[in-house]
Parts: C-alpha cells; sequence; structure tokens
C-alpha cells in the first residue's frame, strides 16, 4: 500500500521542511530552558562539589553561608576537629565581587581557603596551586584570566599561578580561591580612609578615651579594624564516618549549624534558586502549550489544504483510518525532524549562553516523548476535520 | 438484451421536513445496460446531481428501489453494510475536474484503488499501467500531476474510475473544462472503454457538444426523468 504520508511529505518537501525548521528552533528554545535550569541546578553542586567537603558548619539558627549570612570566629574549627568522624577541617570565606579584567568587569566569588584544608580546588587544568600564604590566586578559565597575569581583589594584587574548570558558583559567577588570611581582609577590612575615620571617632568618645585607663583606645580599636571570622568551617569525614552523622553530633554538641553535602545541595537548589527554577518552569509550559498550538495549527492547515483531496479519497473508498494514519504520520514527522533541528540548534547556541546550559540525556528523551505526544494530540484537530469532510463534496464542482 | 447493470425504481429524495421540505427527486426510474453510455442531461437545479449523489451511493435516497447488477443495494434503507466498499469495488467516478491526487505520480493515481480494494502493491500497478495504455497515457505514467496537461490529468482521472474494473461509471460533467476536441475525444474514450470493458457509464452533462453523441438520453426536470432516444452522432 502507498505510504501517502511519505508522498505528501515528499511533493511539497522544501514547506514541510521548512515548518519543521521553524518548529525546530521552537523546541531548541524549550530545550534550552531546560538546560539552563539544568545548568543551574549543576553550577550549584559543582560549588559544592569544587570545595571537596563532606559537612558544612556554620552559624547557629541559620542556613548559610550562601542562603544567609554566616559568621563564625576563625578558632571553631579546633573543636570541630576534636568530634569523632571527622578527619580534615578548614575554614573558608566567601566574597561575591567584581574584579577588574583589562576592559572588562569580571563576577567573581571569591574563596579564602587554607592550602592542603578543604576548600581547596579539587583539579587544575593549568599552573600549579597556591604556594605562598599571600597574594597568590586559582581562577576558574571562566574569569578570562591566564597564568601569570594579575587581579586585584579590593585593595590587594594577586597573581593567578593556577586555572581550573567547571568552579563556579549558584549564579553561575566564576570562582577565584585565595589564601583565607588575604580573604578575610579582602571580605571584612575597611579602607584607610575609613579606618582612620573610625580611630578619630573612637579617640573623641569620652567613654573609650577615658583618662587613666591607658591602653583601653589602642585595644579597642585594633580589635576592631583586625578579623577573626569565617562564613564556615568545611569539614571532611573520615573513611566509614557518615557525614549526616557528624553534622548531627556537630550540631548537638558544639551550638553551631551543620550540614551535609546532600543537605547543602537542597539548600541551594530548593531555596537560593527556587524561584530562578520556577520561572523557567514556567517559561517551559508555556513553551509546550506554544509549540502545541503552532503544530496543531501546521497540521491544521496543511489538512485544510487537501479538503478536496481528502473528499476524493474517501469518495473512492479510502477508509477513515488511511486518511487519519496519513495525517498522523505527517504530524509525527515533523515532530521528529523538528526535534533533531531543535537539538542541534540547542547543541550549537549552548555554549554562547553566558550561564552554563546543561542539556542531559534524561531531558532530551523527555522533551522527544512531549514532542511526539504534542504533535499526536495536534494532529487530532486536522483528524477531526479530516474525518468530518463529506465524500460528496467532491461531485458537482 | 442483457441484465441492466442498474436500475432506479421511483426513486426519491427528500432534503428536510414539513414545510420546509424540498424534494430534489421525485420518483426517477432509469435503467442502464453493460456496455452503454447513457447522457442524464438538464437545467441547472433539476436534480442531476442529487441524482448522482444517490447513484455514487454519497447521499442517501428517502423512498425507491436501487439495483445493482442483481443485488439490491437500496430499499426503504441501504441493504449493504459498508458503502465505501461499494463505491470502491463497484463505482466508478469522473469529476468535473480531474482531482487527482497531485502527491501520486499518474501511476500511483490509478493503482491506489486496487491497492485500498486489497490487490498487492505489483499487480495494482501492472493494472494501473494497463489501463493508462489503453487511454494513450502510458508514456507519462511515472509524471507527476502538476506535469501533465489538462486532457493528460482527464485521461488519468478516467483510468483511475476504471481501476477496478466497476459495473458502473458516473461520469460528473467530464467536458466541462475541455474544448470541442478535447470534449469529443473524452466522450469517444469512453465509449471505447463502456464496450470493451462492459460497463455502464452514465454522463452528466448540459455540454451541447456531446449531447448529441448520446445513444440514449435521459433528461431529468423538477425531479423527474424522460427517457429519450439520442441522435447517437458518430464520433470521428
Amino acid at each position: 500500500m502507498i505510504n501517502l504520508a511519505a508522498r505528501d511529505v515528499a511533493h511539497g518537501f522544501g514547506r514541510y521542511l521548512a515548518t519543521a525548521v521553524g518548529l525546530g528552533l521552537l523546541i531548541g528554545v524549550t530545550l534550552t530552558m531546560a538546560g539552563v535550569y539544568r545548568g543551574m541546578s549543576d553550577d550549584a553542586r559543582a560549588f559544592l562539589r569544587a570545595t571537596g567537603t563532606d559537612v558544612w558548619v556554620v552559624q547557629q539558627h541559620t542556613l548559610g553561608p550562601f542562603a544567609e549570612a554566616s559568621t563564625l570566629h576563625d578558632d571553631t574549627w579546633r573543636a570541630i576537629r576534636a568530634l569523632p568522624g571527622v578527619s580534615e577541617v578548614g575554614n573558608a570565606t566567601f566574597l561575591t565581587t567584581q574584579v577588574r579584567h583589562g576592559e572588562r568587569w569580571v563576577r567573581v566569588m571569591v574563596l579564602g581557603f587554607e592550602p592542603g584544608r578543604p576548600g581547596e580546588p579539587g583539579y587544575l587544568v593549568e599552573g600549579r596551586p597556591v604556594a605562598r600564604s599571600h597574594y597568590e590566586a586559582v581562577a576558574d578559565v571562566l574569569t578570562g584570566f591566564q597564568v601569570g597575569e594579575r587581579v586585584r581583589i579590593r585593595r590587594n594584587e594577586y597573581t593567578v599561578v593556577g586555572l581550573t574548570r567547571r568552579m563556579v558558583n549558584q549564579a553561575g559567577d566564576p570562582m577565584m580561591f585565595i589564601p583565607l588570611r588575604d580573604a578575610q581582609e579582602a571580605q571584612f577590612l575597611k579602607d584607610n580612609e575609613a579606618i582612620v575615620n573610625e580611630r578619630n571617632r573612637l579617640a573623641a568618645n569620652p567613654r573609650i578615651n577615658r583618662p587613666g585607663v591607658p591602653g583601653l583606645l589602642d585595644t579597642i580599636s585594633e580589635a576592631l579594624t583586625s578579623n577573626n571570622n569565617v562564613n564556615a568551617v568545611l569539614v571532611r569525614v573520615a573513611p566509614g564516618a557518615e557525614p549526616v552523622e557528624v553534622a548531627a553530633n556537630i550540631k548537638r554538641w558544639k551550638h553551631l549549624q551543620a550540614f551535609s553535602t546532600a543537605e547543602m545541595e537542597d539548600i541551594l537548589v530548593g531555596t537560593v534558586i527556587e524561584r530562578a527554577a520556577k520561572q523557567i518552569g514556567l517559561f517551559l509550559l508555556i513553551l509546550a502549550f506554544v509549540s502545541i498550538a503552532i503544530v496543531a495549527f501546521i497540521i491544521y492547515t496543511m489538512t485544510l489544504g487537501k479538503l478536496k483531496e481528502i473528499a476524493v479519497l474517501k469518495l473512492i473508498g479510502t477508509r477513515d483510518r488511511t486518511i487519519a494514519a496519513m495525517i498522523l504520520q505527517e504530524a509525527l514527522g515533523l515532530g521528529l525532524i523538528g526535534f533533531l533541528i531543535g537539538r542541534i540548534a540547542a547543541t550549537l547556541w549552548g555554549p554562547v549562553f553566558p550561564r552554563y546550559v546543561l542539556l542531559l540525556v534524561e531531558d532530551t528523551a523527555r522533551g522527544f516523548v512531549i514532542t511526539m505526544l504534542a504533535c499526536v494530540l495536534a494532529s487530532m484537530v486536522g483528524i477531526r476535520m479530516a474525518l468530518r469532510v463529506d465524500p460528496a463534496e467532491a461531485i458537482g464542482g | 438484451m442483457a441484465e441492466p447493470a442498474i436500475v432506479l425504481q421511483g426513486l426519491v429524495k427528500r432534503y428536510g421536513e414539513g414545510a420546509t421540505a424540498v424534494e430534489a427527486l421525485k420518483g426517477v426510474d432509469m435503467a442502464v445496460y453493460p456496455g452503454e453510455v447513457v447522457g442524464l442531461v438538464g437545467p441547472s437545479g433539476s436534480g442531476k446531481t442529487t441524482l448522482l449523489k444517490c447513484l455514487g451511493a454519497v447521499i442517501e435516497p428517502t423512498a425507491g428501489r436501487m439495483v445493482l447488477g442483481s443485488e439490491t443495494i437500496y430499499e426503504d434503507g441501504w441493504k449493504v453494510r459498508d458503502l465505501r466498499a461499494l463505491r470502491r469495488d463497484r463505482i466508478g467516478f469522473i469529476f468535473q475536474a480531474p482531482y487527482l491526487i497531485p502527491f501520486l505520480d499518474a501511476t500511483d493515481n490509478v493503482a491506489l484503488l486496487p491497492m485500498l480494494a486489497g490487490q498487492a502493491d505489483g499487480a495494482a500497478r501492472t493494472r494501473a499501467l494497463e489501463i493508462l495504455g489503453a487511454l494513450d497515457v502510458v508514456h507519462r505514467a511515472a509524471a507527476r500531476i502538476p506535469e501533465l496537461s489538462g486532457g493528460e490529468q482527464q485521461r488519468v482521472s478516467i483510468a483511475r474510475a476504471l481501476a477496478n474494473k466497476p459495473p458502473i461509471v458516473l461520469a460528473d460533467e467530464p467536458t466541462a473544462p475541455l474544448d470541442s476536441e478535447r470534449a469529443l475525444t473524452v466522450v469517444r474514450i469512453l465509449n471505447q472503454l463502456a464496450t470493451e470493458y462492459r460497463t455502464a457509464i452514465i454522463v452528466v452533462t448540459h455540454d451541447e457538444k456531446i449531447i448529441p453523441t448520446f445513444k440514449r438520453i435521459y433528461r431529468i426536470r423538477d425531479g423527474r426523468t424522460v427517457e429519450e432516444a439520442g441522435e447517437g452522432r458518430p464520433l470521428h
């Protein structure tokens, strides 16, 4: 039996292909939106993985350090280190800032870490790790910096000694790793004018600059201009220890909040990027409906152009299911070609997007099934119209 | 005389009900024999198209009787369950415009009918080529429909109507878009095929060029038919 759909498509292949390309670009946009959402989640996870941490210890009653602010003393780690199941601990500070690279500003997340402890970048693609205790940095390749280049973070300049990859925060900003002391200074210390003003203000305060109490002003002034805070203590558990149990132990005995990396992922994905994810989800839904509407309209128009032929086919004895199969096959073909074009387009333009676009195989499979179902649904409009065509319309001019 | 290919007795077709009802056919009697080409003529609005649709099992008559060969197909309701199969296997249609399927070539337009009837693709195409040969268009068998001239398209349309060797062919104004010469050629072909395939052909027309060629005419006026002897002018 002749495949009517294949013949009809071959007859007007140019128009059919052009329609499929249009649909494909729409599907490409839909897939890209899904990829942006996946990329956002993956960025958040990549950031957590980048630190090589099993348990995140933060200020009590907070969801820090990303969802909420968290401040800990930088000697808190000593008490944590003594708990059972804890193998390594490291202080960390996090600071989002803008750095200048040539003519452009780059938004980065600066992570202050202690070399050799949790928080260090997992791997390098070029250069070497931070070896000196000051003014060296490891940057993600997305920052655009090269090994040997210098970067200014707040008041100090750092030499980029190594490059790493796929280490970005949940907002997609690339990371820059610098020694903890430098990061603390960058995060908490004020500029020189502010320090001078603060000192003058303290000296003018009679309750602080009291006669007969030598050294009080200097002590308070020093305390206000030095910093011993960090945002989190990163813990690596001992072999065989469960991060969840270690976290529970820290919470119970140390009046701190502790999260396993899995819990921290949930916080990041569930709270920090939740709204963005919902927005993208809504876009996806709208795009899906628009795609279905467009396929339905295309199939409707294609059927509309064949009403006389369908009337003749029915008059000469073609079964309804043969006509329905023709319309359905054309719709599915449109979906198949459109989906392939869309997937290729999404793959090609994905890297151009400023944020990471992660096209997962399961999303592709899900998208394919939805596209095919949408085509089946859309073809119903055309099939319904075709089945209502009266064969008598072929007679009588 | 042989048994008629189709017989109509007191065929009535009424549209609507009550005071607004319109009786398009008011008791049509007709008998057409195998191998015969009969003209069905009449002015616009006389009921020609309605009669053709009833003959083609496309619309249901209101009353009367239709016998196809020796089988009663209508008498107070259809006696055949699958009208689509009836149309496919036992009635051929030739339209005013060829109405060929534009995305099939000439051969497949003709072969489609035997295929729909269950014939194997190869056999259906062989049959199609045979009829296209009989109609002198076999050299255009592989051509797409838009590549064919008007006359060639009409021949392919005739070939399609005859593809399943139906006992009856209904031709609806088959010469309307053609000039005199081509119109007469079509009538010649219809006569030749009617004789060759023993098919009864009913030609609905008001084309004055071809009416004199029929040996028998049914003139329809106000929903009733009157049988007349035609001139039977020879076709050159």
